[in-house]
């Protein structure tokens, strides 16, 4: 047994002082002091699988672009086509490298016809922002770029019951705001962007806060959320809720390295749309060139795959052909689950592997994603 | 706070020592450390240990940790218990035992911490 030294000089969000004095267990994770969990993970999990749960992820950033040609340039740096999305919409999307690898995975919402807010991850807030302003100077046109991190704290609340906790505090209609939309209006008092997106596999919102006021309104979630079982979460429940569900972690599951193709998020491409940084490359995997991709695994034998543990092919075998790219024992599914980036031979559900845990040699089998898919849609 | 009847290592194992044999497990400092633990894994019975080699694993749904053996020794029992309830490690850490050993050297058990100098260590 064995423990790790607390790490100094981290980014803080608007709401870390209330986290510490709340008793959440910290950790860093992309620069920031972040909590990793309050009532522990399995029963921030489940509360977010059962009820509802409340996350502080102010450590993510946004990047806005507006300009006559804003759109233009989101269309020539990310992968998904974001001509398709109205006004108050939000898709997820990918910035692409020429190679058709991942820069890192976006949200891109449209806040104005020429004007979209980029959700980024903590960790890639300064590269990102200067790929985005190195993307649009290439393509050149009329486009201002601005890092407004630092102009929002971000309060998600997810789970069945997070509409309707929500609810109590605002007059905006949430029923009215479908999957991937969003709304302003006040939460609390406090003038919010609230959008229905979320990064657990549940129903839930994200809550742009300026930060000033991020305390005032993630006070008031957690006493509206009181009769509904709500939960304060860390990071590391959101990190087992987002695998469980299937979703990806940039710079965990896929990176520079790996195409939005390889990654299994050909669903993020938008194939029909004009050129993009990376098309030729992604549209060759597509057409029958793709060598390897990430897939969903599950443990045949008892024990726990994680990050870069290496993957055999078949039973037995001592041939190494593909990585874990994450895994954990998942709280509500209660099994071993992962994902490792495999050969495409070897990709097919049922096809079984072996993966190299500490030494010891153990059996998986490819399954189908996602691994948790909630019952009812929002 | 922790029990004075139990002895205790550097690296947050607890021991209970009852003539040449030992019972070991992991502290309530070491367990909250982890949070929820959902594996254990084990050696098996007969395996000779000496101090401080790895004995086997530990799993929360977070991270993963050896478990280091206090004393040298041969394992004469594992708590098979640990493969179906791991989370009896979180919820009683001082009543869940991993492994007995048969001590080969008693001199050992002088480097071993008592309850106040385990308490002291973890502050």
């Amino acid at each position: 047994m064995s423990t790790t030294p607390p790490t100094t000089a981290l980014k803080k969000t608007p709401l870390h002082a209330r986290h510490r004095a709340h008793g959440a267990r910290m950790v860093e994770f992309g620069g920031w002091d972040m909590p990793v969990e309050y009532s522990g993970i399995v029963d921030e999990h489940l509360a977010v699988r059962t009820k509802v749960g409340l996350f502080d992820v102010s450590h993510m950033g946004q990047v806005e672009l507006a300009g006559d040609d804003a759109l233009a340039a989101v269309q020539w740096m990310s992968c998904n086509d974001a001509s398709r999305l109205a006004v108050g919409q939000i898709q997820y999307s990918a910035l692409t490298t020429a190679e058709g690898t991942f820069v890192d995975d976006i949200l891109v919402y449209r806040m104005a016809e020429q004007h979209f807010m980029l959700v980024v991850n903590a960790g890639n807030i300064m590269k990102d922002h200067a790929w985005i302003v190195a993307s649009a100077t290439e393509r050149g046109g009329d486009v201002s770029i601005v890092n407004a991190s630092s102009r929002y704290a971000l309060i998600a609340v997810q789970g069945p019951a997070a509409e309707q906790a929500l609810q109590t505090l605002t007059a905006i209609e949430l029923p009215s705001i479908n999957y991937y939309w969003f709304a302003t209006g006040e939460v609390a008092g406090v003038r919010v962007t609230v959008s229905r997106t979320g990064y657990t596999g549940e129903d839930g919102f994200e809550i742009f806060v300026p930060p000033a006021q991020a305390e005032k309104v993630w006070n008031a979630l957690l006493e509206a959320g009181q009769p509904f079982g709500i939960k304060p979460c860390g990071l590391g429940a959101r990190d087992t809720l987002r695998l469980e569900a299937s979703m990806r972690l940039c710079g965990s599951d896929m990176d520079e390295k790996t195409s939005v193709v390889e990654a299994g998020l050909s669903w993020i491409v938008g194939w029909k749309k004009e050129g993009f940084q990376g098309a030729e490359t992604l549209r060759a995997q597509k057409a029958g060139g793709l060598e390897r991709r990430l897939v969903g695994f599950e443990m045949r034998d008892r024990a726990i795959a994680r990050h870069g543990h290496l993957v055999m092919a078949g039973v037995d075998s001592d041939t190494q052909v593909g990585v874990v790219t994450s895994g954990t024992q998942t709280p509500f599914l209660k099994k071993a689950i992962g994902l490792a980036m495999v050969p495409v031979a070897l990709s097919a559900p049922g096809t079984p592997l072996t993966i190299d845990i500490r030494g010891r040699r153990v059996g998986a089998e490819v399954v189908p994603e996602p691994f948790y898919k909630r019952s009812k849609p929002a | 706070m922790y029990p004075t009847d139990l002895n205790y290592t550097r690296d947050h194992e607890w021991i209970r020592v009852s003539g040449d044999e030992a019972t070991v497990g992991i502290t309530d400092f070491a367990q909250k450390q982890l949070g929820d633990v959902v594996f254990v894994e084990l050696p098996d019975v007969g395996r000779a240990l000496t101090q401080g080699e790895v004995f086997g694993t530990i799993e929360s749904v977070k991270a993963v940790s050896e478990l280091f053996s206090p004393l040298a020794g041969e394992v004469t029992a594992v708590n098979a218990d640990l493969v179906t309830h791991p989370e009896a490690v979180n919820s009683q850490p001082h009543d869940t035992w991993m492994i007995k050993i048969k001590i080969t050297s008693a001199d050992e058990l002088g480097g071993l911490l008592d309850a106040t100098q385990y308490e002291t260590l973890t502050q």
